[in-house]
């Protein structure tokens, strides 16, 4: 342990980078979610995984001596909200770099201004294209989950090959999550769709758009679509009795959420709300709370039961803390003389090695800021997927699909926390 | 005072102007990024607000749908941004400004026509409406991404000249502080002038008995649909500023929430008064931060603190209205009248209360009629 | 052909929701020329008041009950407590009051009940009924609904028309001063008119609801639509807020499903402005009569 009682030590930092946030004992990051309004379900459960496992990971020692400092702000998913909060981020807070900032058109109030800046702006909670198919003009962002279009791409190949006569319609959120889910699709299956249709985040009657897609005959539907909405277009199906086989991309299946949200409509119409879901095909890129015996969950649990706040072990908690490990282990691969732009190097050099709870590697290096290159296609059965096809890798554009389980195989470290990896 | 700043009222409006950009400059240069930042929120706040307090103070219409003026300004700003050459920036503001005008006096020719909750019906319903024609023309206005917007660089010159001034390097978010406080200065300037002269006598008659207005030869139809436009036109300001500020126009950046506390907001400061407008501005801006980092210093949770703020804002609206109606610049206002009153006792001091007073009652009217259908 | 028929009969159902909500505003604004901006949170925590009681074991109509109740208690409450206070002001001021309240509530709700999705149960079936072959888009909660909706109409208009304190609460809307002469004990019909309203707005916030997502903002969308439903029918008919909010449920339900849902916002302006520049005191304006 390096000593660490003298606060002025800061000025032998290393001249060759910025130590912003950075001192012998701690690193302060930040974020901006949404914690109030109408974004706010779901959403605000993420930073409370972030805080349980940089809590789990401080109470054991920190990275490198240093205790990790997660300072969340509330843009209520309001662009100019974002951009005083991320001004109040870094020009006040000073943080190190943000991590885990959500959403598209949030984030890209702020992703020019973080790179202008050179603020490390890492894993946006986003799979918009844009955080990592330009490192040239943005080498500060990096993206995190597996994007809409490498996931339209990998469900697009499934249905033509699995279902190559079904009548297909889109069911989409009206922003890129839907647009680049659609362009992935459509590289596969544009001939087997019949009818597209759009819905308004916020506006809760999908009635007219699930009616649109029925009066098509699509015996097929592809859905873009956020939790609540599956749960919206489960029960406004049931009310017009339209049986198609359901395809939701990973956003919007999250079994567990779904079902506890369907599993309240017993009388007379569902009796258990995950079994309304079966045979509803979606894809995972991490484990989540529907595997409990997976070791990754295993941990997850431990970490949420020690250090977690009030309220259960949900998919947005562990989607949080799955991208807190990878965080840590940024930190990890930076090394002990942390700088801004040592990170940045440190993701570019060793990130497509990270080994953690994705099913698939991440695509980072110096070309591509892209993060986890993959998922697989599930079938959900009493609330649990089964796993239809092994882990499909791919890329943006014209990228060829291929099978790749070498990162599926991932165990955590029995300490819970990653290891520093090799040179 | 009255001797200090001159009798008429443009000069002392026009020094007034100085000595609040000389104020601006010393706190601008005086304070870090994050706070030239702030102060840059605060200036469009101030100037929307502004326009609304004009509005609804001196006109006696309601509008609940500013934000919608704001995002017609802000869009037109972010338009005229996208290119890689653009140009200068007073161009574009003026441009947003005046593309909100034309819309402002569409909705104003309409708006003139009705009253009390059917004017807040028709206002709110253009509130939610306007963010959704983005949406529906997703190509060029980028959908529900909005456009980004970069800030064009600092022109040299003004650079230059600030360093000669200041001797300090001028930062991004000091400039958009400079240009948001400028156009701030400007438009209070304009508005104050507007207000003291002949168009503000017509807008206050017509708000305060119609058919005197009228009986005086006064067109009410067009001082209503003027009151509109010069408050649109302040509004599509301020949404330019705020895409400049903000980088970005997104039809969430302009939902009825904004509309709502920018209403809050002038109420707060005073309705009626342009300083109670700048007030009003101060607390959209800085308020939150302080609440938020209250209840986190006390211990509740992330989630649970920022609720602290709309919580916070909501409860001291609600006191202002019922306890303090004319908002904090009236009771200001009150209360040195008062003190006016109870210290001297002259004929010319006796008036100068009447008219204190008046400018109170005027805010929180008695005198507005009941709401619904006034003219048959 | 069905997806018409599925268009308008969601419409009908959306539109007797905002119908109630309308309806709402319209009492409150008979009683004390204010319209309740606040009326939509108020009916949100008496949802979430009745999903407390029926998470808690009990059945979905001891919650319904206890939600009116609760509406009942709240209408007054607000009415003694915080509208009494305004008389004499400007009506900007009672708007914003109420805007203020509404800012409250919503941010009291999600410190109490937090802000993620509760599932509303619903006391009759979620699935279409079948006639022959195909099936319709009209639950048993959707009859529900729309019943309900005619059912407090009827009973509206029987209190003020048939009973001796619907006199009375229309004297006192009608004219303070005349109705205190006449021995009406006007403060007292004010807090009732108000706890009226606060109840059939309750049974709005319970209409959307049942079967489907609750959250703290929930309601934000109908006091847009629920408003502009009010305003289209003219705020003094409790006839015209019931065909207000048909028109714009079925409107706006044609436009999502054949236009295109981002669209249905600048629908109801449309709507909106088109009938207003019409008749600016709405659909059933009793023009002249109430020159106020």
């Amino acid at each position: 342990m390096v000593a660490c009682g003298a606060g002025e030590e800061r000025e032998e930092a290393p001249a060759e980078g910025s130590t912003v946030g950075v001192t012998d004992d701690s690193v302060t990051i930040g974020a901006h979610f949404p914690l109030t309004g109408v974004a706010a379900p779901g959403y605000s459960e993420i930073p409370s995984g972030h805080q349980a496992y940089y809590d789990f990971v401080n109470a054991n020692g920190g990275v490198h001596g240093r205790q990790i400092e997660f300072i969340v702000r509330d843009d209520a998913y309001n662009p100019t909200n974002t951009s005083q909060v991320t001004n109040e981020l870094v020009l006040s807070d000073e943080i190190f770099a943000m991590v885990a900032g959500l959403g598209t058109a949030t984030h890209s109030a702020v992703v020019d201004f973080l790179n202008g800046e050179e603020v490390p702006d890492l894993f946006v909670s986003s799979g918009s294209l844009q955080w990592g198919d330009a490192p040239a003009d943005r080498p500060y962002t990096f993206g995190w989950q597996t994007d809409y279009e490498s996931e339209g791409k990998i469900i697009g190949q499934w249905v033509a090959e699995n279902m190559p006569d079904a009548k297909v319609g889109l069911f989409l959120q009206d922003d890129d999550f839907g647009r680049d889910g659609e362009k992935g699709a459509r590289q596969f299956i544009e001939d087997q769709i019949v009818e597209v249709q759009r819905y308004q985040s916020g506006n809760t009657d999908v009635a007219p758009q699930i009616a649109a897609l029925q009066a098509a005959g699509a015996d097929v539907i592809l859905g873009f679509n956020v939790p609540s909405y599956t749960a919206l277009s489960q029960l406004t199906a049931l009310r017009l009795n339209y049986k198609p086989t359901w395809f939701y991309s990973n956003v919007g299946s999250d079994p567990a959420l779904v079902g506890s949200l369907l599993a309240r409509f017993s009388e007379g119409a569902v009796t258990d709300g995950s079994r309304l879901l079966d045979g509803v095909l979606t894809t995972e890129y991490i484990p989540g709370v529907d595997a409990p015996d997976n070791p990754w969950m295993k941990l997850w649990q431990r970490v949420w039961d020690e250090h977690g706040g009030e309220g259960e072990l949900t998919n947005y908690r562990v989607y949080g803390m799955s991208q807190a490990y990878t965080f840590v282990q940024a930190l990890q691969a930076a090394g002990q003389d942390l700088t801004r732009e040592g990170i940045v190097a440190a993701i570019e050099e060793h990130g497509g090695g990270f080994e953690g709870p994705a099913l698939a590697p991440f695509r980072f290096s110096a070309d591509s800021h892209m993060g986890i290159s993959g998922m697989q296609v599930v079938r959900l059965q009493g609330g649990v997927g089964e796993e239809l096809t092994p882990v499909l890798v791919t890329d943006i554009g014209d990228a060829p699909i291929e099978e790749d389980d070498s990162a599926a195989e991932d165990a955590p470290p029995d300490s819970g926390i990653p290891d520093q990896p090799a040179g | 005072m009255d001797r200090l700043l001159g009798r008429s009222t443009l000069r002392r409006h026009l020094t007034l102007a100085v000595l609040g950009m000389l104020v601006v400059v010393v706190v601008l240069e005086s304070t870090g990024p994050f706070r030239n930042a702030q102060f840059a929120s605060m200036a469009y706040y101030g100037i929307a607000g502004a326009g609304l307090t004009i509005l609804i103070g001196l006109n006696g219409q309601i509008s609940l749908g500013h934000g919608a003026f704001m995002a017609i300004g802000a869009y037109t700003a972010a338009l005229m941004l996208q290119g890689g050459d653009p140009l200068p920036l007073p161009v574009i503001l003026l441009a947003a400004a005046l593309v909100t005008l034309v819309a402002g006096a569409v909705v104003g020719v309409a708006a003139a026509r009705l009253h009390g909750p059917y004017l807040a019906g028709a206002t709110l319903a253009l509130a939610v409406a306007v963010p959704g024609i983005p949406v529906y023309f997703s190509g060029t206005l980028g959908g529900e991404q909005g456009l980004n917007v970069r800030v064009p660089d600092i022109p040299p010159w003004f650079a230059d000249a600030v360093f000669f001034v200041t001797g300090q390097d001028m930062s991004r978010s000091r400039y958009l502080g400079y240009l948001g406080w400028f156009c701030l200065v400007v438009t209070f300037v304009l508005l104050a002038n507007l207000a003291r002269g002949r168009v503000g006598r017509t807008w206050r008659a017509v708000r305060d008995n119609e058919v005197a207005a009228e009986l005086a030869g006064i067109d009410l139809g067009r001082a209503r649909v003027l009151a509109f436009v010069v408050s649109a036109t302040c509004a599509g300001l301020a949404g330019g500023l705020l895409a400049l500020s903000a980088r970005i126009a997104a039809p969430s950046g302009f939902t009825l929430t904004l509309s709502l506390l920018l209403l809050s907001a002038i109420v707060l400061g005073g309705l009626g008064t342009l300083t109670g407008a700048l007030i009003g501005a101060a607390m959209l801006t800085f308020v939150p931060q302080l609440v938020t980092g209250l209840g986190q210093d006390l211990g509740l949770t992330d989630v649970r603190a920022a609720e602290l703020a709309p919580l916070t804002y909501g409860l001291v609206t609600m006191l202002v209205v019922l306890f303090a109606p004319a908002g904090i610049v009236g009771g200001i206002r009150a209360a040195a009248a008062r003190r006016r009153a109870v210290k001297t006792s002259g004929t010319s001091k006796e008036a100068r209360k009447d008219e204190a007073m008046d400018e109170i009652r005027g805010v929180t009217g008695d005198r507005h009629p009941g709401g619904g259908v006034r003219r048959g | 052909m069905q997806q018409l028929i599925t268009t308008v009969l969601t419409g009908l159902t959306l539109g007797a929701v905002y119908a109630a909500f309308a309806l709402a505003l319209v009492l409150i604004w008979r009683a004390t020329r204010i319209v309740n901006f606040a009326q939509a949170p108020m009916a949100m925590i008496t949802t979430y008041i009745a999903l407390v009681l029926i998470d808690a074991g009990m059945s979905y109509w001891v919650g319904f009950a206890a939600a009116l109740v609760s509406g009942l208690v709240l209408g007054a409450l607000v009415e003694r407590f915080v509208i009494r206070h305004l008389t004499g002001k400007s009506e900007i001021n009672a708007v914003i009051l109420t805007l203020g309240l509404f800012i409250v509530i919503h941010a009291l709700a999600a410190l109490i009940f937090g802000a993620r999705y509760r599932s509303f149960p619903a006391p009759f079936g979620l699935r279409g009924f079948q006639v022959g072959d195909t099936t319709i888009a009209l639950t048993g909660f959707g009859v529900f609904t729309i019943l309900s909706v005619v059912g407090v109409m009827v009973l509206l208009v029987l209190l003020f028309r048939g009973t001796d304190v619907g006199l009375r609460m229309r004297a006192s809307a009608f004219n303070q001063e005349m109705a205190r002469l006449l021995g009406v004990r006007v403060g007292r019909m004010l807090t009732l008119g108000w706890a009226l309203a606060a109840v059939v707005g309750s049974l709005s916030g319970l209409l959307i609801a049942g079967g489907g997502l609750v959250h703290p903002s929930y309601m934000d969308g109908v006091v847009v639509y629920g408003f502009v439903a009010a305003v289209l029918g003219g705020l003094d008919s409790p006839p015209g807020a019931v065909a207000g909010g048909v028109i714009l449920g079925l409107s706006l339900s044609l436009v999502s499903g054949y236009v295109g849902s981002e669209l249905v916002p600048l629908a109801s302006l449309v709507i909106l402005m088109a009938v207003l520049l019409v008749r600016p005191g709405g659909l059933f304006a009793q023009v002249r009569e109430r020159r106020v």
